[in-house]
């Protein structure tokens, strides 16, 4: 009898716990991987030129317009070459922040440095974008800036280097490469601030007993135990940069990126398959270079 | 061993390998360490026994040079250093939580300090090798930290505080993460370690076993000062506040009325527990010695020595310690009353 009820109260018990599970996981499963499944099925179709429709037969010729067009190159050039700048500058910037978070300030600055920089978050991100296209207009505070401060000079000639430059900050890649840092800066900072949080202090303190001075600490110790910090900041740097077209379309040069690819290709010229494929670039990308991260040891670490 | 007589202590006129001077370190209204003085001898093993928050780890992390003093000297073999930062200072330390670098294997943690020194590859791995050897970790070197077991990780510490061949190492509670048995082993290995290299070794314990053991002379720490600095013996047989009394070892500790009614005499006295006899029925006190009569309180039976406590008077309970050999606690019983005596020269007096 005891037996028995004790198993009808594990059999109710497996009931909850399935009712509880359910719902994210149906979300994961259907909404989040099924979609994404779909996205990958339909760059396997191809659009019949002649009727505009998407003919869902299996086929690669969707990858090899994607692939071969010198346009298409272009633009998968120029996102992941601003990806990878916007993550080299992020990690630099973000690297003594994190770093002064987590083992130089006390209490109450930390509190301060950690609003401080998930303030911005909090705002919305188009009001943020517009702003800085004034900011960086070409009779924006930035410009002024540079004047009172004599450096106009130095900014005129900055616009002036081919492909970067521009009439003016804001529609120039070097405004655009700005604001993508000054956007996901926080996404570096939090991991890294995270990371370096948890190297013990008496790691610190064994190397320097050691013998090492604090720049050889910092480059055996410090930066090896940041690394897996670095890498998750560096993901969340590249994949947003990779997939954003809101940014490209409002700041800087007219050239185009790969979400603002997708965004026209699946919007007002239809061709469905070739945004799927443009999306996939992104996953590829970041895969190649997690590969990349875990063959250079950045996971060592954890 | 009668007082005045010369004490074992290796401090002759050579330079000490460490001299505290006057040192002082607050945290905030928190004084931690109030204006401690000491000479450790080159060779020595030396322990800082203390209860926690006592001073003892800030002194270790003074000579270290990981923190400052807010004021006082130290110098290592006669060199102040009181403003060198840690990686200039030859001392080095076997931190509590061995600090070992996760993200480097075993043998790379060993050769760090030569790494950090510009020593070349082949001679690193060569050293390190060595230095393994020495703590019997030789076939663990392609390990990293997380593989292997507390008491492996410890030596791996130890080689790798010892193979930039330190005037002094430092042991911050070297065997507190271990359990019992691997601690009694460590205690030997640690002993033989210093032996044979003649490094002077300073390390920091809460545990009084530990130091009577494996020091030549310990400093006994107590809300920031030194209490008492002797060798273990001396500690042990010869205390001279009510604090090392109790903290080293077991004592009881007499306040001064109550020696004054049971001794006649106005002095705050000791007394081990195992130095109390227990009178049989009708057996006379030796010549000269201490008598009292009491009532037992309790009984506790612990195998080769047993310990029952016995109420002398209204302010005074005192522990007797009975070994298996002498009778043990057969027959004794709560309520019964007993005679005690003791030797005179056993009670130590104490210091107010």
């Amino acid at each position: 009898m005891a037996g028995r009820a004790e198993f009808s109260l594990q059999g109710r018990q497996a009931f909850y716990f399935a009712l509880l599970l359910a719902p994210p996981l149906l979300w994961l499963g259907i909404v989040y991987l099924g979609s994404l499944f779909t996205l990958l099925l339909q760059s396997f179709y191809a659009i019949d030129e002649f009727t505009a429709r998407i003919v869902p037969e299996f086929t690669l010729a969707t990858y090899r317009q994607l692939l071969t067009q010198p346009a298409h190159i272009d633009i998968i050039l120029r996102t992941l070459l601003m990806a990878a700048a916007v993550t080299v500058a992020a990690a630099i910037i973000a690297f003594p922040v994190a770093l002064y978070m987590a083992r130089y300030a006390g209490p109450r600055t930390k509190a301060f440095f950690y609003v401080g920089v998930m303030l911005p978050m909090w705002t919305s991100y188009l009001v943020k974008v517009y702003a800085w296209r004034l900011i960086l207009a070409k009779q924006g505070i930035a410009s002024w800036g540079f004047e009172h401060l004599g450096l106009m000079g130095a900014l005129d000639q900055a616009l002036a280097v081919p492909v970067v430059g521009g009439p003016s900050l804001a529609s120039s890649y070097i405004g655009m490469f700005v604001v993508f840092v000054y956007m996901w800066l926080p996404f570096m900072i939090l991991p890294l601030a995270a990371a370096l949080e948890r190297v013990p202090a008496s790691l610190l303190q064994a190397s320097a007993d050691l013998g090492a001075r604090p720049g050889q600490t910092f480059r055996n110790i410090v930066l090896p135990l940041a690394l897996p910090g670095l890498a998750a900041g560096s993901i969340f740097t590249f994949s947003l940069t990779l997939g954003d077209y809101i940014i490209p379309s409002v700041v800087g040069a007219p050239g185009y990126f790969i979400g603002m690819m997708v965004y026209q290709q699946q919007g007002t010229a239809g061709n469905l398959p070739l945004a799927a494929a443009f999306s996939v670039v992104p996953i590829v990308l970041i895969g190649l270079y997690l590969m990349l991260a875990r063959r250079l040891g950045a996971f060592d670490a954890l | 061993m009668p007082r005045g007589m010369p004490r074992a202590e290796p401090t002759v006129d050579m330079t000490p390998a460490i001299e505290l001077r006057a040192m002082r370190r607050a945290f905030g209204s928190v004084v931690a360490l109030d204006s401690v003085s000491l000479a450790i001898a080159p060779g020595e093993f030396f322990a800082l026994l203390g209860p926690s928050g006592s001073g003892k780890t800030t002194c270790l992390r003074l000579i270290a040079g990981f923190d400052q003093p807010d004021g006082g000297t130290i110098l290592l073999d006669g060199e102040d250093v009181t403003n060198t930062p840690p990686f200039a200072r030859n001392v080095n330390t076997v931190f509590q939580d061995y600090a070992l670098f996760p993200h480097m294997t075993v043998q790379e943690n060993v050769a760090y300090g030569l790494r950090v020194r510009g020593v070349a590859a082949a001679e690193r791995a060569q050293q390190a090798a060595a230095m393994l050897d020495l703590v019997r970790l030789g076939e663990f070197g392609a390990r990293r930290p997380h593989q292997l077991s507390g008491g492996q990780r410890q030596r791996v510490a130890l080689a790798r505080a010892l193979i930039n061949h330190p005037k002094v190492l430092l042991l911050d509670e070297p065997l507190g993460a271990l359990d019992l048995k691997l601690r009694e082993e460590m205690q030997v290995e640690l002993k033989g370690l210093q032996q044979r290299l003649g490094i002077t070794f300073v390390f920091v314990t809460h545990d009084q076993g530990e130091a009577l053991s494996m020091a030549d002379r310990v400093a006994v720490f107590s809300q920031g000062r030194i209490e008492q600095l002797d060798t273990p013996r001396e500690l042990y047989n010869r205390p001279q506040t009510a604090f090392v009394a109790s903290f080293v070892g077991s004592a009881n500790v007499v306040g001064r009325e109550a020696a004054q009614a049971l001794t006649g005499r106005d002095r705050a006295f000791a007394i081990r527990p195992e130095l109390i006899d227990l009178l049989a029925a009708g057996e006379p006190a030796a010549d000269g010695h201490v008598q009292c009569a009491g009532e037992i309180v309790d009984v506790l039976y612990h195998g080769a020595s047993s310990r029952l406590r016995v109420k002398v008077n209204e302010r005074t309970t005192l522990a007797v310690a009975r070994s298996e050999s002498a009778g043990g606690v057969q027959g004794l019983a709560t309520g019964a009353r007993v005679r005690l005596a003791w030797r005179p020269d056993h009670a130590v007096p104490l210091r107010d």
